[in-house]
């Protein structure tokens, strides 16, 4: 086993983490430590564009993006917050361009920006254009230049380390156990502060947009550490990833001017949001392309949750689509040979993002409400301020990474200044220690590709777009059993150095961990809000359920308890487009 | 279909050689390459050791060398292999770099390779920092649009033959990386970065072989940057009657 002693512990290496680290890093020793090379992080597969008020194009203001944020969230989110989130992103974008960000350019040489779901001019009146973009590259061009940052600033990285077990002192954070690929020595972080930023868990799902190391390592193993999670049964699912492939055609298709058709050529989204159309936010168009499925004017018509429906943006020319979304042109080339000025793309939606995760001040310090964890810090995707709520509007994921990142950073620097450096508990290292060796014991188990096909299959299935008691009490039963056999699995590598295989394995594990509480969490409530839309409960339920779901993994059991929703600036009314 | 991964095998614990071990694989001909991997790791053999992960060719963990040639796994079909059931597809890791297991290779030296040219923005110090953005046309924004591109995958570093020859060179992503920044009218660190590049083994050892290029997962122009940045080394050493350190290649 091998020591380490630092300041501050960064867990993930994609925009928030890399961003919290340049900020902890003017004065904490802060070590960051990723199971991927950083410039291997999922926000590089981000694709349309950053939110933020500048108004380069048409007259707008930070309180209107908080405004659409909120109403986008379906009310879920945390009102100052969002504020914060809108107000903070105009600084963040000037400051990622000031750094070097390559954005694309108007007439005028200033920040392009185009039209996006939910984004919209005076509360609600029609689109705006608010997406900051690099063509349909930016969260390319965002960990990027985040990266070089850390580099000519010389931040200290641990690359292809997978963090384990994060180490409590009761409500103190002391630092983490973590596995380092190369060796396959168990290495102990102690550290007055630890933030997690390891971004999604997309991979619980079959279709998805996420990337294979998207598996929720950070909240998993929090959640055995005996913290909630929050409102994880808010999962969204985008309406445009390629048919089959789960992989994403961004929003910004649609932005600029990309239509949605059945296989009539209907524009159907004129029936589901007659003021927004295609714009209209992603839970509310992913519900009408299912809708438009089940009636059986999906492509194939035959009703199955697998059928498709097409992007057309052949209309758009192909000086745009080149330009505009060349990275799309791509992968339709490569995916689908086919060229989308030419011909329309077939989409279905993609599990894309979680809304729920570590439950977070605005200076991203994990707390439930009532109980606080000094030191413990979360960002990015993997935590939950909340400012996304029920639903998350396009853009505002990378507007949260470099807001929050920041925010975190900054709190970490000052936090470390007056804290003193924990001590570790006795045998800190053991479960790890014992993990691993159990999955080295000689003995034989099954291999892991049937667990994952269960598993995705049935949350695709049961825990989908739309949403009923029994299919979901099904998925439930199923995860548990699937945590069950999971004990028999073992290392079919028995290699300790670049043993992948435990690697995947570990992973796994959080995957089936927080697929339970995902599950468990979407049985429990009971009503439709954002992204949660249950068949049997088809109404939102603000004297009921205006409230967030605080999940925490007991055994086989997910208890659920409630934190208060922040609602003191806009009234929650009902949410049409 | 049924195809034949013939996959090239090492373990430095246990092998004193890299040996090739076929595997069976049931595939649709629009599969990714990588999706045959990941088949074979989870339901066959746990052993087998590649890096992947974003699956659509924008993280660049899975540049390997299928049937002889660079290429991105999740960004190769089956079909642009082979049509033919039956065939086989020889996988093997990228090269110049030492393999660590199985398709992993060490790139730290690739890394460091690429950090040595100040891959960042470096702006001139003596103008005034814009109030929000600073000005730039569309025109002097697409001058560099290629070598945004890059996802560091180290296709090219595998595919130049320079590198077989003097290890020392650079390679192309480090130079690519650096003339995103050498083009971008914002920045002004080309003097700053000339110590690595205006080197024998920096842009100078490049020799058109265009193998770069032609791997490219990203399409980018790598050559082409290279010889741009030849280029504009050679301008900022005449402008100042200075001669580019080029080891006498050039002359």
């Amino acid at each position: 086993m091998i020591k380490h002693e630092y300041d501050a512990v960064i867990v993930g290496a994609g925009g928030s983490g890399l961003y919290a680290a340049l900020e902890a890093s003017k004065t904490a020793r802060t070590a960051v430590v990723s199971k991927l090379f950083p410039s291997r992080s999922h926000t590089g597969a981000a694709q349309g564009g950053i939110g933020a008020a500048l108004g380069n194009v048409e007259e707008d203001k930070p309180e209107w993006h908080a405004f659409d944020t909120v109403k986008g969230g379906d009310y879920l989110v945390d009102q100052q917050a969002a504020k914060i989130l809108a107000e903070d992103a105009v600084r963040a974008v000037y400051d990622l361009e000031n750094r070097g960000l390559p954005f694309s350019r108007t007439d005028e040489g200033k920040i392009a920006q185009r039209r996006f779901g939910g984004h919209t001019h005076h509360f609600g009146e029609g689109p705006v254009h608010r997406s900051c973009y690099a063509a349909d590259r930016t969260g390319h061009m965002i960990l990027q230049t985040l990266y070089q940052q850390c580099i000519k600033n010389d931040v200290s990285f641990f690359d292809e380390f997978q963090a384990m077990d994060v180490i409590m002192d009761g409500n103190r954070v002391a630092g983490i156990v973590a596995l380092e690929l190369a060796t396959g020595e168990i290495h102990l972080f102690r550290s007055k502060a630890v933030l997690f930023a390891t971004g999604g868990f997309g991979r619980m799902f079959k279709i998805t947009s996420n990337a294979y190391a998207n598996t929720g390592d950070g909240p998993a193993l929090l959640a055995r550490a005996g913290i909630p999670l929050m409102d994880m049964e808010f999962y969204q699912f985008h309406p445009t990833g390629i048919k089959g492939m789960g992989i994403l055609i961004t929003e910004g298709v649609r932005g600029e001017g990309g239509i949605l058709r059945n296989r009539s050529g209907e524009r159907f989204m004129e029936t589901y949001a007659p003021t927004l159309l295609d714009l209209a936010p992603r839970d509310m168009v992913s519900r009408a392309i299912m809708t438009e499925i089940a009636a059986g004017r999906g492509v194939r018509g035959d009703r199955k949750i697998d059928d498709y429906v097409m992007l057309d943006a052949t209309h758009l020319g192909k000086e745009t689509v080149y330009s505009k979304i060349p990275d799309i042109a791509d992968f339709c080339k490569t995916y689908l040979a086919i060229d989308p000025a030419e011909k329309p793309m077939p989409v279905q939606p993609t599990a894309h993002y979680a809304m729920g995760g570590i439950p977070t001040t605005i200076d991203g310090v994990v707390t439930t409400g009532t109980v606080t964890y000094d030191g413990l810090y979360a960002v990015g995707e993997c935590a939950c301020v909340s400012v996304h709520g029920a639903n998350r509007l396009g853009t505002n994921s990378l507007v949260d990474l470099v807001v929050f990142g920041r925010r975190a950073g900054m709190h970490i620097a000052d936090y470390v200044k007056g804290a003193s450096m924990p001590s570790l508990p006795e045998g800190a290292e053991e479960a790890a220690v014992k993990k691993i060796e159990r999955l080295h014991d000689g003995s034989k188990g099954p291999h892991v590709g049937p667990f994952y096909t269960r598993m995705q299959e049935a949350m695709m299935a049961k825990v989908g777009v739309y949403r009923n008691e029994r299919p979901m009490t099904e998925a439930v039963d199923l995860i548990r059993t699937l945590r069950d056999e999971f004990r028999a699995v073992r290392s079919e590598d028995t290699n300790k150095a670049f043993n992948s295989d435990v690697l995947g394995i570990l992973e796994l594990e959080n995957l089936l961990d927080l697929s339970l509480v995902t599950a468990a969490s979407a049985l429990n409530r009971k009503e439709s809000r954002g992204a949660h839309s249950r068949e049997d409960y088809p109404e939102r339920d603000d004297a009921g359920w205006l409230k967030h779901t605080l999940a925490s993994l007991d055994g086989q059991d997910v208890k659920i308890d409630y934190k208060d929703v922040d609602t003191s600036i806009w009234e929650p009314k009902p949410r049409t487009y | 279909m049924k195809v034949n991964l013939e996959i090239q095998r090492f373990n430095p614990e246990t092998d004193t050689a890299p040996h090739f071990k076929t595997y069976e694989v049931v595939v649709d001909p629009t599969d990714r390459v990588l999706d045959a991997l990941m088949d074979i790791k989870r339901n066959t053999d746990g052993s087998l050791a590649f890096r992947r992960s974003c699956a659509h060719g924008v993280c660049g963990s899975d540049a390997m060398v299928i049937n002889g040639t660079e290429a991105l796994a999740c960004k190769t079909l089956i079909q642009d292999v082979t049509t033919e059931e039956g065939a086989t597809i020889r996988i093997e890791p990228a090269r110049h770099m030492k393999v660590q297991r199985d398709l992993m290779v060490e790139q730290e030296g690739f890394f460091q390779n690429f950090r040595s040219v100040k891959p960042f923005f470096i702006p001139d110090d003596s103008k005034q920092k814009p109030e929000k953005e600073y000005a730039q046309s569309i025109e002097e924004r697409a001058q560099f649009d290629d070598p945004t591109k890059c996802i560091l995958c180290g296709a090219c570093y595998s595919a130049c033959p320079v590198l077989d020859k003097n290890p020392n060179f650079i390679g192309p992503a480090a130079i690519v990386q650096a003339s995103r920044f050498v083009f971008d009218s914002r920045d002004s660190g080309l003097g700053a970065r000339l110590e690595i590049l205006d080197q024998p083994d920096g842009v100078w050892a490049c020799e058109n072989h265009f193998e770069c290029t032609r791997v490219c997962p990203r399409e980018i122009k790598v050559t082409k940057m290279i010889n741009f940045t030849k280029r504009a080394i050679k301008q900022y050493r005449d402008e100042r009657g200075e001669q580019v350190n080029d080891g006498g290649a050039q002359a």
